[in-house]
C-alpha cells in the first residue's frame, strides 16, 4: 500500500480537489438562481433554470482547465523550475494528456446535462407564450416587455414561432448549436480507434476547438438569461406581488417588474488559457524557424531510418522527444519522436519507424530508397519544435534504476545509456551507481542499431572494469522454431548469436514477480526508479508489481512515458 | 489525409448520433413536449441507429479492435447482406432517418449529427469501402504434417551405448552428430 501511495498519491489528490471545485461550483450556482431575483424566471421554467445555469458554471471552469495541459512548453518549463523541489510533483506534469482527456469528458457530461435543462426551458418558455389566458402567471410575465423590447422577461417574444426556428434565430442558441457540434465532432474523432490509426483525422478536426471557443465565448452574448432588476426588487417584492399579478402597475405596491439580461461571464474564466495557448503556438512556431540541417541519414534494417541533424542553440536533457516537421511532405503535420542522442553529443539523432505516410514520405525524401549517396543540400528541409521533457529526464536522480523498453520503446534509452557512459567518462562521481536494462523484442533485425550500441557499452565498459555497472537483459519474445533450433547448436557459444553481445538472449517474457524480488533483495532501503516506454498492457503489469513489491523497505517508483 | 478509411470515423460518429438522437427522443417524449411523436421516431431511430452501428466492420488494412460483445449483433447485422454491406445504402438511410428530428427541438441534435455521419458514410462509399463482419477465426486444429499419422511408440532401434560413444579419434565414422559436447572421458 506504501508504494501505492507513493506512486499515485498526488495523482488521486490532484483529482479530488478538481472534482471538489466542480461539485463546490455545480451546487453553488444551483443555490444562485434560487433567490427572488429569479422569483418571476423560475414562475416559468422551474427548477429547470437551476439546472441549466449550474452546469454553465462547471463549464466555465473547465474549458479554462482543457487548454492548460497542452501547452507543451508552458509544461516544460514548469516542470524545470518544479524538478529542483520535488520529483513527485514535475511527475504529476507527465499525466496531463490523462487530464486533459478527463476535463473533456466532464465537459461533455455537463454539456449534456445543460442541453437537457435548456429543452426544458424552451419548451416552457414556448408554453407560456401560448397559453393565452390573463389569468395565468407565465402568460402575463411574458407579455411584459412587449413595448419597449428591453424589459422581457421571456426570450420568445412571440407565439407564431417554435422552439427550433427560436433557437437558430437567437445568438445563444445558434452558437449553442455549432459549439455542441464541434464538441461532438472532436470527441467522436479522438476515440482510441481513430486517433491511433489515422492521427491525421484526430488532429485536424481537433482544431475545431477554435470553433468551439469562439462560439463559448458569444454564446452569452445575448443576454438571454433574464432575472428582475435590482432596483425592480426593491420596489415590487415578488414574495409578496405575485399573487396580485392582474393588478400590477394599477396601485402603488407592486409596479409593472422590470427584467435584464446577465451579462456573459465565460469569457473572464477562458481568456487567461486562450491567451496562454495562443503564447504556446508562437512559442511552437518560432522554434520551428529556426534553421535545422540534417547531417547524416542511416538506414537500419527492420524500416527505421536514423536521422542525424543539426540545430543551433538546441540543448536537451536525457530521454526527451522533440516534434518533427517536413515542409516538402506536409506543411501541418508535427510528429513526435525520442531523441537517442545523448546530452553530449554535438548532433541530435532519431530513429524513425516506417510504419505510416508521413515516415514513408521521409524516407523516400531522404533517399532511402536510393543506392547513391546523395549531396547533402538535396535533403529536405526540417523543422523542429521541442524538446519536451518526459519522464526518462528523471533517471539519473535514482541512486539505482530499472529501464524496460518494448520494441522501438527502448529509443529513449538509447539515449540515457549514451549519456551514462559520458558522464562516466567526464565525471566520476554519478548518483546513480546501478542499471537494470530490459529489452523486450520481438524480432532479431530490430536488434541491429540498437545492439551495435549495446557493444560499444560493453567494451568501454570492460576497459574502465565497469562492466556490472550495467546489467542488461534482453528478450525475444516471438520466434520461430527453425531459429530456436540452431540457437539451441551455438549454446556453448561465448557471444550470443544474435545479438554479438557477452550476456545471452533470453526466449519468451521476463518474469516480472522474480525480478522485482531479485532486484530488492540486492539493494535493501533504496528508492528504485522503474521507467518503462512500451505498451499499457505492460504498464499495467509493471505498475501492479511496484506496488506490491516492498520486501527490505525497497521502495519501486514507476514512470511511463509515451505518446 | 493518407489511407483512412473513412467508415471508421462514420461509424463512431453514427452511433454517437445515434445516442443523441434517442436520448432527446427520450426528453422529448417524458417531458411531454409539443410535437412528442418526433421525439418517439427518434427514439425508435436512434435505438435502430445504435444497433445497426454498434458491430464494427473488419478493417481493409490492418487489425481490427471489435466492441465488447458485438458478435451478435454481427451476426443479425450480417443477415441483410447487401443492404447493409453496401455504405450507400447506409448513408442514404441515416439521411433518411435523421430528417424527422429536424422538426423538434429535441432532436434537432441528433438530426444534425447523423446528417454529419451520412456525409462521411458517403465519402466512404465514394472511396469504395463496405462492411465487412469480424468473423472469430476458427483455428485448425494443428497439424502435425500428411504424412504423419500417429507419433511412434518406440524409440528408434539404436546401437548400444559403446558403439554410440564418439571416439574421439575417429569422428567421421560417427553414428550420428550430437549437439551437446561430448567429453573424452565419460
Amino acid at each position: 500500500m506504501g508504494n501505492f501511495a507513493a506512486n499515485e498519491g498526488l495523482s488521486i489528490f490532484v483529482i479530488l480537489v478538481w472534482l471538489g471545485i466542480n461539485v463546490f461550483l455545480f451546487v453553488h450556482f444551483y443555490m444562485a438562481f434560487l433567490v427572488d431575483r429569479y422569483y418571476y424566471t423560475r414562475v416559468i421554467l422551474g427548477q429547470a433554470l437551476s439546472w441549466a445555469r449550474a452546469p454553465a458554471a462547471c463549464l466555465n471552469f473547465n474549458c479554462m482547465l482543457i487548454l492548460l495541459p497542452v501547452c507543451r512548453n508552458l509544461l516544460s518549463f514548469l516542470r524545470g523550475s518544479i524538478q529542483c523541489c520535488s520529483r513527485t510533483a514535475a511527475r504529476q506534469l507527465d499525466r496531463n494528456l490523462t487530464f486533459h482527456k478527463l476535463v473533456a469528458y466532464m465537459i461533455a457530461l455537463h454539456t449534456a446535462i445543460h442541453i437537457i435543462a435548456h429543452l426544458f426551458n424552451f419548451e416552457r418558455f414556448m408554453d407560456s407564450q401560448l397559453m393565452i389566458n390573463s389569468s395565468y402567471l407565465p402568460y402575463v410575465l411574458s407579455q411584459i416587455g412587449n413595448n419597449d423590447n428591453r424589459s422581457y422577461l421571456n426570450p420568445i417574444r412571440s407565439n407564431e414561432t417554435n422552439p427550433t426556428i427560436v433557437m437558430f434565430t437567437t445568438i445563444a442558441g445558434l452558437t449553442g448549436v455549432v459549439i455542441t457540434l464541434a464538441l461532438i465532432l472532436i470527441i467522436t474523432s479522438s476515440m482510441e480507434v481513430i486517433r491511433r490509426s489515422y492521427f491525421e483525422v484526430f488532429w485536424f478536426t481537433h482544431h475545431l476547438f477554435i470553433v468551439f471557443f469562439i462560439g463559448l465565448v458569444l454564446h452569452g452574448v445575448g443576454r438571454i438569461v433574464r432575472g428582475q432588476t435590482v432596483e425592480s426588487v426593491n420596489v415590487h417584492n415578488p414574495n409578496e406581488c405575485h399573487s396580485h399579478f392582474e393588478t400590477w402597475g394599477q396601485n402603488n405596491s407592486c409596479p409593472v417588474p422590470v427584467f435584464a439580461g446577465n451579462p456573459p461571464m465565460t469569457w473572464k474564466w477562458v481568456v487567461g488559457p486562450m491567451f496562454l495557448y495562443v503564447c504556446e503556438r508562437l512559442v511552437r512556431f518560432y522554434r520551428s524557424q529556426q534553421k535545422v540541417v540534417i547531417t547524416k541519414v542511416v538506414m537500419h534494417p527492420s524500416k527505421t531510418l536514423e536521422l542525424q541533424m543539426k540545430k543551433k542553440g538546441f540543448k536537451m536533457e536525457v530521454g526527451q522527444y522533440v516534434f518533427i516537421q517536413c515542409p516538402s511532405i506536409s506543411q501541418l503535420e508535427w510528429h513526435p519522436f525520442t531523441l537517442t542522442s545523448a546530452p553530449e553529443e554535438d548532433h541530435l539523432s532519431v530513429h524513425i519507424r516506417i510504419v505510416g505516410d508521413w515516415t514513408q514520405a521521409l524516407y523516400t525524401a531522404c533517399g532511402g530508397d536510393k543506392t547513391v549517396v546523395l549531396d547533402a543540400w538535396t535533403l529536405p528541409k526540417m523543422a523542429i519544435d521541442g524538446p519536451f521533457g518526459t519522464a526518462s529526464e528523471d533517471v539519473f536522480r535514482y541512486e539505482v534504476v530499472m529501464l524496460v523498453g518494448a520494441g522501438i520503446g527502448v529509443t529513449p534509452f538509447a539515449s540515457v545509456l549514451k549519456s551514462v557512459w559520458y558522464k562516466h567518462v567526464q565525471e566520476n562521481n554519478v548518483f546513480t551507481k546501478k542499471i537494470y536494462f530490459y529489452w523486450l523484442c520481438p524480432e532479431t533485425q530490430a536488434f541491429e542499431w540498437f545492439a551495435d550500441l549495446l557493444q560499444s557499452l560493453e567494451r568501454q565498459m570492460t576497459e574502465k572494469n565497469m562492466s556490472d555497472f550495467l546489467s542488461y537483459n534482453i528478450y525475444l519474445t516471438r520466434w520461430k522454431d527453425a531459429e530456436a533450433a540452431h540457437l539451441r547448436v551455438q549454446y556453448e557459444a561465448e557471444d550470443d548469436p544474435i545479438t554479438g553481445l557477452k550476456q545471452k538472449t533470453r526466449y519468451g517474457k521476463p518474469n516480472w514477480d522474480n525480478e522485482f524480488s531479485a532486484i530488492a533483495t540486492q539493494h535493501p532501503g533504496s528508492k528504485i526508479g522503474v521507467f518503462l516506454c512500451g505498451p499499457t498492457a505492460l504498464a499495467t503489469a509493471l505498475g501492479k508489481q511496484c506496488i506490491s513489491h516492498k520486501e527490505s523497505g525497497t521502495e519501486f517508483i514507476f514512470n511511463k512515458e509515451n505518446f | 489525409m493518407g489511407k483512412i478509411e473513412w467508415a471508421m470515423w462514420a461509424n463512431e460518429q453514427a452511433l454517437a448520433a445515434g445516442l443523441i438522437y434517442a436520448t432527446g427522443g427520450i426528453v422529448g417524449v417524458a417531458g411531454q413536449f409539443r410535437s412528442w411523436q418526433f421525439a418517439a421516431f427518434g427514439i425508435a431511430a436512434g435505438v435502430f441507429v445504435c444497433l445497426l452501428e454498434y458491430p464494427r466492420s473488419k478493417r481493409g488494412k490492418g487489425t481490427s479492435v471489435e466492441r465488447t460483445g458485438q458478435y451478435c449483433f454481427t451476426v443479425c447485422v450480417k443477415a441483410f447482406g447487401p443492404l447493409t454491406r453496401n455504405y450507400y445504402v447506409r448513408a442514404f438511410l441515416h439521411a433518411a432517418l435523421c430528417v424527422p428530428g429536424g422538426f423538434m427541438l429535441a432532436t434537432v441534435l441528433g438530426c444534425v449529427c447523423l446528417a454529419i455521419a451520412s456525409l462521411i458514410y458517403l465519402s466512404a462509399a465514394i472511396h469504395g469501402e463496405h462492411w465487412e463482419p469480424i468473423l472469430p477465426r476458427t483455428e485448425p486444429p494443428k497439424r502435425t504434417g500428411e504424412s504423419i499419422k500417429e507419433p511412434p511408440q518406440n524409440p528408434p532401434p539404436r546401437p548400444p551405448p559403446e558403439l554410440r560413444r564418439k571416439k574421439v579419434d575417429n569422428l567421421e565414422t560417427a553414428a550420428y552428430d550430437n549437439p551437446m559436447s561430448v567429453t573424452i572421458n565419460e
